[in-house]
């Protein structure tokens, strides 16, 4: 019972909570919406335990959808989509927590979209069916876009559209490219299924239009996570975005641009992403998006943009670590998603503490706060070094492990990635110490609070997860390492295979 | 339920919605020239119009329910499930236009009930148009329906932007109907006949694929038929009548004529010229012409009446992908799409009408800045149907968007689905700002909607259409189903008559070649 319906439950849940707090009165809204996402954690938690690492796709749902085109509704989760739904929903409900005091207007409207949102978002990683993940990937677009459209900052019109029509864009191309992988394989075997299992082991031997159907899955993607020339949207977006949109946007949805190569463009192409050149350009957009993102993030005056840029650096991380197409590296791709989740969501939350306090973002509008608000100026520093990856951190964990990973495939690559750390000591650093430690010149920020209760709250849990995993990955390590070890081997053969027949 | 359309018995009840509705219409046109004096009296004709709407409907389900067949010699309508089900379509859509017309005609002073008779007349010709199984049907409907709709762009006597949509709609109206009738002559000059199903034997049995005549006469045909789609190049007049003619009119002929336009259009084509590969390239062309051309100026308008005239527009383009794709799968994009469309787009004017004042030309994107917090629901009808005519999943449109693509690839016609793809991405830039105006500006002033009433009725209406887009979007297969079985049954069914061996279609007549 559990098993078969928990997905779905996921799916639903979030919704129907989400017309229930359209509906009560506004003073409830956001304990409503509390409720209701902490409901949906408890929902999710058993999956933890149930996961059988070794079982592959579980918890699998297959109903009939639209027959007439061969659709399905097929949910399931396996090793790599797992932690992205607990990601999820563990900072649904922080991000909820976090946004009591921030939004005070149209209430009701903001935390009924978080939740249609957090239905979205579980949608894209449970889907095994593309026309599912395709319906999913674009729902959630809807209230992320009102969500930075009508509470975010003072440029937030320009933000929101434009976060609209790259991410539109490049899922209009998929939404092509699905069709024609459809036609194509239902011609091959006769059968017209948008089935994830069906076309990933009938897809040899497409010649040149694999490339084409590659790029349009790739674009999509790369928009996403955001690879480097696709990344504008993303600094605008997060600067201009009210907190928990910050916070959904870094922790999750950027999350579903690398899951979707994971999922998608890689395994249904194996051998075009294989192919030298695609791999060439792919390492370097990343190497260029580890490098640059840093380098710009060391120039940022505003905080929020700093911590934007800094996530196109991980990001890259990441997108490395799926190319280099070792177990380690694949594992460390995937503990990088989870921890940046984690790290930066947690930064966002600060700066939006900072920002509720001060009301700037600006780096040299503090100074030396350290004295006024301690705990405040504690856990930021603990979350920034989790962000630059200091062992004992989360941070440390995944990038290590990417890095081990890449050097066995690209030893010149991983040398390059690994100045991306230093570099990111050098952005973060020099900020932390200019917004904490120096003096405390400015007598505007003579007077800030420290802490509150809730704020302890939200951040909390992040600090748990930040030291847990840093001290003890094994647990996640574990459920991560035989579906990362699948995907690395059934594409390397089919890659093999596909390039022999070609 | 099988009919000998030879018999006149059979003939009559072939004809029954059509019957209804003329009969009907002349008797709401003696009511309304007996009693034209007050509010009351045109409220009075409305409700008739939409009792004769009903009936009609009635009439076209009974046929429907009872699948009715034609056997022996084509005559001059067609008798299959595509018929019934446009008719269905074009019932509808006037039923809701004249329900959103109650407090329309009111709050304008438009007090003539023959408002409602012209509507009828118009969808009378309409359904002529898209069950005529001959080119002189398809003209006579044509004209019927053009004649009552130069009106109706008029009605509104005190606007001089009426009467120049009016004059604009007659007069390139005519020129169309030239083409079309000069089509019609070439066509007959090459085939001895106008029937569809006889021009696409002839083609078959004489090798006239090729015959210059016969192509000259399809390329009038398809500027005709280009016309009154409002395809590029041939749109010029949409915008400015669009604009100009009162909300409820302009959502009727965006709808409704588009819909007839369409449906004869695909009859024409694929019965009478299924011989002649080239109107699939001419038509394919088209299209993007279309595609491109609408939503590239839509992007520029910043009225919303004028920006829903170019989406209009735009919506062609994409509807035509699905005619240059023909065969089954086409049909039944065309009628999925179709209603997805219709439905849209009257609740769209449905709401603009509402919001509007002074015949809704001077309401710019700008003006509908803060709305949502002055009437949540209307603006979320209004988000709904843009983010349908967007083709945004969970909504009607994006269910028809993604039959023509699949239409599109199953052809290879892979060219036409990329644009359509692109140009749809094109068309986020218009229909997003007015959520973006409704939901995340600031009122200007205070009491800036004050006025903004949607009537009980009109509300009534937008809320169904709202409803049925969201539930297509989510649950289309039954929608799919009927399209599926109605597109085959358009094709099938010429071709079991043509074969029938007991009445084999009529000798062809040499005697033009």
């Amino acid at each position: 019972m559990y098993r078969q319906w928990v997905l779905t439950a996921l799916i639903a849940w979030p919704l129907i909570a989400g017309a229930g707090v359209l509906l009560a009165p506004t003073r409830w809204a956001k304990h409503l919406a509390l409720v209701a996402s902490l409901i949906e954690f408890g929902l999710s938690v058993p999956l933890w335990w149930m996961f059988a690492p070794e079982g592959g796709v579980q918890f699998m749902l297959d109903a009939p959808w639209i027959q007439n085109w061969g659709i399905h509704y097929t949910v399931g989760v396996d090793g790599i989509s797992l932690f992205m739904v607990l990601l999820t929903t563990f900072l649904v409900p922080l991000s909820v927590l976090g946004s009591y005091s921030y939004i005070t207007t149209r209430e009701r409207g903001f935390y009924s979209l978080l939740l249609v949102l957090t239905s979205g978002m579980i949608g894209v990683f449970v889907s095994l069916d593309l026309f599912l993940f395709y319906v999913m990937w674009e729902l959630m677009l809807i209230p992320m876009y009102f969500i930075i459209g009508v509470w975010g900052g003072e440029r937030r019109l320009y933000a929101a559209i434009k976060f609209f029509i790259y991410t539109f864009f490049g899922s209009l191309l998929m939404l092509a490219a699905i069709l024609v992988l459809v036609h194509v394989v239902g011609q091959r075997t006769g059968v017209y299924s948008f089935a994830y299992a069906h076309l990933v082991s009938h897809i040899g031997g497409l010649g040149s239009l694999a490339f084409w159907l590659f790029g349009a899955f790739a674009l999509a993607f790369a928009i996403k996570v955001p690879m480097f020339p696709f990344h504008t949207w993303l600094p605008d977006a997060h600067v201009e975005a009210p907190t928990a949109g910050s916070v959904i946007l870094a922790g999750i949805l950027l999350k579903m641009g690398t899951y979707g190569f994971l999922r998608f463009a890689v395994p249904l192409f194996p051998a075009v992403a294989l192919h030298p050149a695609v791999q060439q350009i792919v390492v370097l957009l990343a190497l260029i998006g580890i490098v640059y993102g840093g380098l710009v993030a060391m120039v940022q005056p505003d905080f929020k943009k700093l911590i934007a840029y800094s996530s196109v650096a991980h990001l890259g991380f990441v997108m490395l670590g799926i190319w280099a197409l070792t177990l380690q590296s694949v594992q460390g791709a995937l503990m990088v998603m989870i921890n940046h989740g984690i790290s930066t969501g947690a930064l966002f939350f600060l700066v939006g503490m900072l920002y509720e306090r001060r009301h700037s973002r600006l780096i040299e509008a503090f100074g030396g706060i350290a004295r006024v608000v301690p705990m405040l100026a504690a856990v930021l520093t603990i979350v920034s070094l989790s962000s630059i990856g200091l062992p004992a951190t989360n941070g440390f964990v995944g990038e290590f492990l990417v890095l081990v990973g890449v050097f066995r495939s690209y030893p010149l690559a991983a040398l390059i990635a690994a100045t991306g750390v230093i570099i990111a000591a050098m952005y973060l650093l020099p900020a932390l110490q200019r917004v904490i430690y120096n003096p405390l010149d400015k007598s505007a920020n003579e007077k800030l609070p420290d802490l509150s209760l809730r704020e302890i709250t939200v951040l909390v849990p992040l600090i748990a997860c930040i030291l847990w995993i840093g001290v003890y990955p094994q647990p996640i390590l574990r459920r991560i390492e035989p579906a990362s070890r699948q995907f690395v081997q059934t594409v390397r053969l089919n890659a093999a295979a596909f390039t022999a027949t070609r | 339920m099988s009919l000998d359309l030879s018999l006149p018995a059979d003939l009559l009840r072939a004809l029954a919605p059509e019957l209804v509705l003329t009969v009907a219409a002349m008797a709401v046109l003696l009511v309304a020239a007996w009693r034209h004096k007050t509010v009351r009296d045109t409220r009075v004709v409305g409700w008739l119009a939409l009792v004769a709407l009903v009936a009609t409907a009635a009439a076209a389900g009974w046929l429907w329910w009872n699948g009715a067949r034609p056997v022996g010699a084509p005559v001059m309508v067609a008798l299959d499930d595509f018929r019934l089900v446009v008719d269905w379509l074009l019932l509808a859509a006037a039923g809701l236009t004249v329900v959103l017309s109650f407090d329309y005609v009111e709050r304008e002073r438009l007090l003539a009930p023959e408002y409602y008779v012209l509507l009828l007349f118009a969808t009378l010709g309409l359904m002529f148009m898209a069950g005529g199984d001959d080119l002189m049907v398809v003209f006579l409907g044509l004209e019927l329906m053009s004649v009552s709709v130069y009106v109706l762009a008029g009605f509104n006597r005190r606007s001089p932007a009426a009467a120049e949509a009016a004059l604009k709609y007659f007069l390139l109206g005519a020129f169309a109907s030239g083409f079309l009738l000069y089509g019609i002559a070439l066509v007959y000059g090459a085939t001895a006949t106008t029937s569809l199903t006889q021009i696409g034997t002839q083609v078959r049995t004489l090798g006239l694929a090729n015959s210059p005549m016969l192509l000259a006469g399809l390329g009038l045909l398809l500027v005709g038929f280009g016309f009154k789609v409002a395809a590029v190049p041939f749109h010029m007049w949409a915008p400015d009548v669009y604009d100009g003619a009162p909300t409820p009119v302009t959502g009727y002929m965006a709808t409704a004529v588009k819909t007839a336009a369409f449906a004869a259009l695909y009859r024409v084509l694929t019965e009478a010229f299924a011989g002649v590969a080239a109107w699939h390239d001419i038509v394919g062309w088209l299209a993007v012409a279309t595609m491109v051309a609408g939503n590239v100026v839509a992007l520029t308008q910043r009225n919303v009446k004028r920006m829903l005239a170019y989406s209009s527009i735009a919506h062609a383009g994409y509807l035509l992908v699905a005619v240059a794709v023909g065969g089954d799968a086409g049909a039944g994009a065309l009628l999925v799409y179709l209603v997805a469309y219709a439905l849209t787009t009257l609740a769209a004017f449905g709401l603009l009408a509402a919001i509007g004042r002074d015949g809704e030309r001077e309401v710019r994107i700008d003006d509908l800045a803060g709305l949502a917090q002055r009437r949540p629901w209307l603006s979320f009808a209004m988000a709904v149907c843009m983010l349908s005519l967007l083709g945004f999943p969970g909504t009607a449109g994006f269910i028809g968007k993604w039959y023509i693509l699949v239409a599109a690839a199953d052809a290879g016609r892979l060219f036409l689905a990329v644009v359509l793809v692109l140009t749809s991405v094109v068309s986020a830039g218009y229909y997003l700002p007015v959520i973006m105006a409704m939901y995340m500006k600031p009122e200007p002033f205070e009491q800036a909607h004050a006025n903004v009433r949607l009537g009980r009725l009109g509300a009534a209406v937008v809320a169904a259409s709202v409803a049925g887009l969201l539930v297509f979007g989510v649950r289309p297969n039954r929608l799919l189903d009927l399209a599926k079985a109605t597109g085959e049954g358009l094709h099938a069914g010429p071709a079991t008559s043509a074969a029938a061996p007991p009445s084999p279609p009529r000798p062809p007549a040499p005697s033009g070649r």
